[in-house]
């Protein structure tokens, strides 16, 4: 597979669905039909989207504009937050978004909330994601996101780390290389009915309502994901 | 090697550069520890370090202790032998064979890792990954053969480093504490369990664990060994698998010793009472979720049961503080006010509680000390506990909402009433949406004990919201008027002014964090030349340059580290100080590792280290 001879074609991108550079470069992979959600692993080269931003805190992924000397008296632009702050860890930010919403309901319905620690329907959406060859899982909040590509940035961000440091064990060498020359990985999800399917076929929403966790593999393990995929939401809709 | 001018003073925490530059490490003093053929009459000089030694023993502070280890070089020898506690408050500033040479007889040992900004997503992980490795293994490897007790803080600790402690450490190792750490699981904790012989205190307090799969969770309350444990503590409040309750109960109940027990949110209210029947002399407790669950230990659970657990608790005298409360059924707490008149410490910082909800208890609260709330509790919750907790020292106000447009729910008036109530507040943090440089300047006035001062305004550059003015003149009457003040932490709009006043006053200040302030580098220059204790400065989002930090060369040496992120420093800026500075280690750090910055600084971090740069650096980092 991807020896030391590849180019930079086969370099592992977490492609925008449907659009941009990457799905051009990800039309080799076969799935003309479906969005490939492949892990780019930084190189050290360009990513031309925005700045996102490490864990998925509930606060907007931009650095402030205003950090260089600014009239003083301007306020801030109103949508764009920084990055850690308010200085609250994310422990205690994931624990009382849960927590607010959940009052939130109980001002409205003036009924008890189930018992129970699990994510609210509305509060988050915490799915557990694995990675092959990652020493251990993640979680992301599905809430957290709008779009495919904020998702695509938060994975690649949080598995960074493991290519970084050349954690990722890939099958050409069986030991650790650096990212640049490593197999293709797709991320693939698991759905309510325990089918695993590639991420990106069906709209966000639909998607994050069935998600029930993640799971970034080799991308020849994926192969026959895609058809069933499409059929399966073809049907239900 | 450093001018003289420049040449570091002890502080009176970190290790001392002043080892490197008395020639060489101590000479081991003999030990009487194994028993010695009678020994010939000691030398005189010997004598006077005998003598030396059996003084020192009764120096605590480790201010006194650095002091006496610079008095000379037989003092230094004395007071190294002596020390029992060791603070290394930044792991990468000494190596664990150097800690070692000194301090041979440690009985204690404090660790902390990253700096307090990683805490929020500021540092991107993998900063500083393997750090303890090499102190695991030195542990392992008896370095320090009187340990008692370890605790870290901010600190990556994987599962073998926990497996190789826990078959390693010595037998007089009975405490463990791992605070804000994160790199392990339950394996971990499921390794000190098992072979930790004698453990009394494991506290596992706002750690990360690393996720595992459901059924790869282990078991490590059952991995505790049979017969009575010799547990004293026991906190697990940030592990957030359930942990099984019949393993749990077990556990608790042949420990006899136990006084301190801080249970996860998945601990039900009707499986808390089973263990507080079992604990009738705790200390501590860590209620979990405060919820009635489904499980069989909730059967016909109610009020009244719940009162008579704690009112059983709070008779026994014993319970001083509560916390947990993680999913809290508030039609249950007014019974935690049957224990409230013994409680000097109370976190309900992850329990939503309103203004109502705080006065079914609060009158109880007479004798609290330290107490940590959401902001749901509004005003008026403060104004009451200003009229009933009159010797509150340490107040959090945490909100329950963290964004800069969430919900105004406690304000300036929360502030002036707490001012006016407990006059004997030491420390206070404070979230807000608005504040007024008048109750500022009120609690500056009210409350002259106040040492640590960590007001937040969420939103950023906000002003004095009444007057519109910056919020100058409040946080200048804290400077001014608290004396004793060592720790600061501002926010709002700010000019250059508040810093020439915290330059111009804050001469005992330690601490200083700053954020989204200023308006010039005259304003770094005014912190770093007018603060002459300061040891830890944090920044981030200031229009601060390299005129500014290169105003603070004078300084650096004595300090601990100095943070500068989202600031107008330059390469050169930066080199200039890892040129003039040999001994700090000056790492610039670029925070979104996936984008290639090639302009401009994106985040310093720098600290003094006797080691010089580390070598396992990832590539997001760059030291000069």
């Amino acid at each position: 597979m991807a020896g030391a001879d590849v180019d930079v074609g086969t370099e592992l991108r977490l492609g925008l669905p449907g659009g941009g550079a990457e799905a051009a470069k990800a039309g080799k992979r076969g799935y003309e039909d479906t969005i490939d959600l492949k892990l780019t692993l930084p190189t050290g080269g360009m990513q031309e989207d925005s700045a996102g931003k490490p864990e998925p805190a509930a606060d907007k992924a931009k650095r402030p504009a205003e950090a260089a000397a600014a009239d003083p008296e301007k306020p801030p632009a109103p949508k764009a937050q920084a990055v850690g702050w308010p200085p609250v860890r994310s422990y205690r930010r994931n624990a009382m978004t849960v927590q607010s919403v959940k009052i939130k309901k109980e001002e409205e319905t003036e009924k008890q909330q189930p018992a129970g620690a699990a994510a609210g329907a509305n509060g988050s959406n915490f799915v557990k994601v694995s990675m092959d060859g990652a020493p251990y899982l993640r979680k992301v909040d599905l809430k957290m996101y709008n779009t495919y590509k904020d998702l695509s940035i938060a994975l690649q961000k949080m598995f960074s780390t493991f290519t970084a440091t050349g954690k990722i064990r890939h099958r050409n060498e069986g030991k650790m290389v650096e990212a640049v020359n490593g197999s293709d990985v797709v991320t693939t999800y698991e759905d309510k009915d325990g089918d695993w399917m590639l991420v990106g076929d069906v709209p966000w929403e639909m998607f994050v309502a069935s998600c029930k966790r993640l799971r970034i593999m080799k991308g020849s393990e994926a192969i026959g994901l895609a058809p069933r995929a499409k059929d399966k939401y073809k049907n239900k809709s | 090697h450093c001018s003289p001018s420049a040449r570091p003073r002890s502080s009176s925490r970190a290790m001392s550069e002043e080892d490197e530059d008395q020639a060489g490490a101590p000479p081991k003093r003999p030990r009487a520890a194994s028993p010695p053929p009678p020994p010939p009459p000691p030398p005189p000089d010997q004598v006077l370090d005998n003598v030396l030694e059996t003084v020192l023993q009764f120096l605590r502070a480790p201010g006194d202790r650095g002091a006496a280890s610079l008095v000379c070089r037989s003092w230094h020898r004395a007071e190294s032998a002596t020390r029992a506690s060791v603070a290394v408050r930044n792991i990468l500033a000494a190596s664990p064979a150097r800690a070692a040479r000194r301090f041979p007889n440690a009985h204690h040992i404090l660790l902390k890792g990253r700096p307090r900004f990683a805490d929020f997503n500021l540092l991107p992980p993998g900063w500083a990954a393997s750090a303890f490795r090499p102190w695991a293994a030195a542990l392992a490897a008896a370095a320090f053969p009187a340990l008692r007790s370890l605790s870290l803080k901010r600190i990556t600790v994987t599962d073998d480093d926990l497996d190789l402690l826990a078959r390693s450490l010595p037998p007089s190792f009975r405490e463990l504490s791992l605070l804000l750490c994160d790199g392990f699981s339950s394996r971990g904790l499921a390794s000190l369990a098992s072979h930790c012989r004698g453990l009394r205190v494991l506290d596992v307090v706002d750690c990360e664990l690393n996720e595992e799969e459901d059924d790869e969770v282990s078991d490590w309350v059952a991995a505790f060994p049979r017969g009575h444990t010799d547990l004293e503590s026991l906190s697990f409040e940030c592990f957030t698998p359930q942990v099984p309750f019949a393993a749990l109960e077990a556990l608790v109940a042949r420990s006899p010793r136990l006084r301190r027990l801080r249970v996860n949110q998945h601990v039900s209210l009707g499986q808390l009472r089973r263990l507080m029947a079992l604990t009738p002399r705790l200390t501590h407790l860590g209620t979990g979720s405060f919820r009635p669950g489904d499980g069989a230990e909730d059967e016909g659970l109610d009020f009244g049961q719940m009162l008579t657990a704690f009112a059983a608790a709070g008779r026994a005298n014993s319970l001083v503080s509560l916390s947990g409360f993680r999913d809290l059924a508030p039609e249950y707490l007014p019974t935690i006010a049957t224990v409230a008149a013994n409680l000097t410490s109370m976190d309900l910082s992850y329990a939503p509680v309103n203004p109502d909800q705080v006065l079914l208890f609060i009158g109880q609260c007479r004798s609290l000390e330290t107490l940590w709330v959401l902001d749901s509790v509004r005003d008026e919750g403060l104004q009451a506990v200003a009229m009933c907790c009159k010797k509150l020292q340490v107040l959090r106000v945490l909100p329950l909402d963290a964004h800069e447009d969430a919900d105004e729910l406690v304000s300036e008036v929360g502030l002036t009433a707490i001012s006016e109530g407990c006059r004997d507040l030491r420390s206070i943090l404070y979230f807000c949406q608005r504040m007024t440089n008048a109750a500022v300047i009120s609690m500056s006035h009210n409350c002259p004990e106040l040492k640590v001062f960590r007001l937040c305004i969420m939103g950023r550059h906000r002003p004095d919201h009444v007057t519109g003015e910056p919020m100058d003149e409040g946080f200048g009457a804290i400077v001014r008027n608290c004396s004793k003040l060592t720790r600061l932490s501002t926010s709002g709009h700010l000019t250059d002014r508040a810093f020439e006043y915290i330059g111009n006053y804050g001469s005992s200040l330690r601490t200083l964090s700053v954020a989204f302030a200023g308006d010039s580098d005259l304003a770094l220059q005014h912190i770093l030349q007018g603060c002459s204790k300061l040891e830890k400065l944090e920044i981030r989002d200031c229009p601060f340059g390299d005129a500014g930090l290169l105003s603070g060369m004078h300084h650096f040496y004595n300090m601990r580290f100095v943070w500068m992120s989202g600031c107008s420093l330059t390469l050169q800026g930066c080199q200039e100080v890892a040129r003039q500075l040999p001994r700090m280690v000056v790492e610039l750090i670029n925070s979104q590792p996936e984008i290639e910055k090639t302009d401009g600084v994106d985040i310093l971090y720098m600290y003094r280290s006797l080691e010089g740069p580390r070598e396992d650096v990832p590539p997001f980092v760059k030291i000069l």
